[in-house]
């Protein structure tokens, strides 16, 4: 078993400063998930701090989506405990927002940005939703025109560019008023130019709103400049620190047990070694 | 092609349609009629964008099962329509939940029920012409307990669609965000298949078992052609429908000619009327984009 760098908390800007007291956004302790003999992670303990950005990476199978899956409600632990914001992780958390992979909508003419933020904000509800209809247009207004989507609100979403797109998936998000921010791959598929506004711009709105974000990805670049810490995952193992602590030579060795080199080409980490098991990207299976 | 000829020289006859709408059987016949233009239009786009019109197909042919069974015993067709297609959403939603089997599942099990159906009629010893009709639908046959009937399970359908709207909208246009914010699919998919099932078989009734998709999806499809917006989506189709299954009622009248002939031809050309409204406003929204982005 490989000793786990703990970090200190680093709360990343001002504006959270005078959110430390309240409790964790994420708190995971003990934490395992295994299906029958295989175990995806174990003795995990992450505390994830208000309008904190952690990147989660690591290859496929690594339990990168079954983390959301537990921090959502979704897939329950096998052992330890998860909470969100203080209570237990249940299904149905109104503290969560999720941004899922662009290709979910990628020829959808059946529904407007309006319509996708609106589902986003009440669209878990029962009943008819008559009441309260004026506040929730507002709602869905603001939150379109944070991510400057007004424009093109009303058009249906598969004639939307991927980056428009996930411009409304993160107003969909967002439009919850929600204190974490998961987010599924949402780069994939995107162009490199819009790759980095769109992470750009959803750490600008976490910060904004004092959202934590948890931001499974397999590329780490277009996220490099807005990551305060990294969940590195490798199976069954992992590391948490900031990039430098974990995206080093030394430690990504270690945590693959193989020789992994990892190196700073322009701005850019270039990791070599691990791409056997980088280099297929297929998403591991949808929602059933 | 004389009597066609003949039955559409007569189709525009008012005098004789004004006088056929004085028969309380005609006036039964629309009510239900409106009742299910009204239940279909607002399932329907939604059973286009889950993608379920062969569900709706095999639903249907096993509410003619239940029919011909209700029919041989002297039970009320209605009712028996009901049995089937309730049957049917069971099965299909039991056997068929994972989506690359949905599909051959609804094939084997609506060529058995339609198989069954077949053999009941046969084992019937009443005239065929009433056996018939519960393929292609007859108005004569809607009497007022049947019209009471379809219209509190019109009014269930609707309440129960209404206070579930928003989570079924959400899971079947983004069920990975839908599920990731807790709306439980696996409980809305056989409760809407529940649904569909008990308006395909009002469908029975009146337009009968084979021409159900008629009111069920066309008017749906014909609708998310023209708009993006859910809730005009579901205004639009229920107009389509009612004008489908209401002027389908009415054309028919003076000629005698089979009222699903009518409700198909009609609810086929909005479709087709929707199809090019649409490519044209696709193209302008397009290229409507494309100058904003360049």
């Amino acid at each position: 078993m490989l000793s786990h760098l703990r970090t200190r908390k680093n709360p990343p800007s001002e504006e959270v400063a005078e959110a430390s007291e309240s409790p964790p956004a994420v708190r995971l302790r003990g934490a395992r998930l295994s299906y029958g003999q295989r175990v995806l992670w174990r003795d995990l303990d992450l505390d994830v701090a208000p309008g904190e950005f952690l990147a989660v990476l690591g290859p496929n199978g690594s339990g990168k989506t079954s983390l959301l899956r537990v921090l959502l409600g979704t897939t329950p632990l096998t052992e330890g405990s998860v909470h969100i914001a203080g209570e237990p992780a249940h299904r149905g958390n109104e503290r969560i927002g999720y941004i899922p992979q662009q290709r979910s909508l990628q020829d959808s003419l059946t529904l407007r940005g309006s319509d996708l933020v609106g589902l986003g904000l009440d669209g878990h509800r029962w009943g008819t939703g008559l009441r309260g209809r004026r506040e929730r247009a507002e709602r869905v207004h603001d939150a379109l025109r944070s991510v400057d989507a007004t424009d093109y609100a009303k058009t249906p979403l598969g004639l939307l560019s991927g980056g428009e797109q996930q411009r409304l998936r993160v107003a969909q998000a967002l439009v919850s008023d929600p204190r974490v921010l998961l987010c599924d791959e949402p780069l994939l598929s995107l162009d490199p130019s819009y790759q980095h506004r769109v992470s750009g711009l959803i750490a600008r709105q976490a910060r904004r709103t004092g959202a934590s974000v948890l931001f499974v990805t397999h590329e780490i670049n277009p996220v490099l400049p807005v990551v305060d810490r990294v969940l590195y995952l490798v199976d069954g193992r992992f590391r948490v620190g900031t990039p430098d602590e974990v995206m080093n030579s030394e430690t990504l060795s270690e945590l693959y047990g193989t020789e992994v080199e990892v190196a700073r080409v322009g701005g850019k980490l270039v990791v070599a070694g691990a791409e056997a098991e980088q280099q297929h990207h297929v998403h591991e299976g949808g929602w059933t | 092609m004389n009597r066609l000829a003949d039955a559409l020289s007569r189709m525009f006859d008012l005098g004789l349609t004004g006088e056929l709408l004085g028969y309380p059987f005609v006036q039964q016949a629309l009510l239900a009629a409106a009742a299910l233009g009204l239940v279909s239009g607002v399932l329907a786009p939604l059973v286009v964008t889950r993608r379920m019109s062969f569900a709706v197909h095999g639903t249907a042919e096993l509410a003619f099962t239940g029919a011909a069974a209700a029919l041989l015993v002297g039970f009320s067709v209605t009712l028996g329509a009901l049995g089937g297609a309730v049957l049917a959403a069971l099965l299909l939603g039991l056997l068929g939940q994972r989506d690359n089997e949905r599909d051959s599942v609804i094939g084997a099990v609506l060529s058995f029920g339609l198989g069954v159906g077949v053999l009941l009629l046969w084992m019937n010893p009443e005239r065929t012409a009433n056996k018939f009709t519960l393929l292609v639908g007859q108005i004569v046959g809607v009497s007022s307990a049947d019209v009471t009937l379809l219209g509190v399970a019109a009014l269930v359908v609707l309440v129960i669609t209404a206070l579930l709207y928003r989570p079924l909208l959400f899971a079947s246009v983004d069920p990975e965000v839908a599920a990731a914010r807790g709306v439980p699919l696996g409980v809305l998919t056989p409760v809407f298949s529940l649904l569909v099932g008990t308006a395909t078989a009002l469908g029975v009734h009146v337009v009968g078992a084979l021409l159900v998709m008629a009111l069920m999806v066309t008017p749906g499809a014909a609708a998310i052609r023209v708009t993006a917006s859910p809730l005009k989506a579901t205004v639009l189709s229920v107009v389509f429908a009612e004008t489908a299954a209401l002027g389908g009622i009415l054309l028919s009248l003076a000629p005698g000619v089979p009222v699903s002939a009518f409700v198909t031809a009609i609810s086929f050309g909005i479709y087709l009327l929707c199809r090019w409204i649409g490519g044209m406003r696709i193209n302008r929204l397009t290229r409507g984009s494309a100058a904003a982005t360049a």
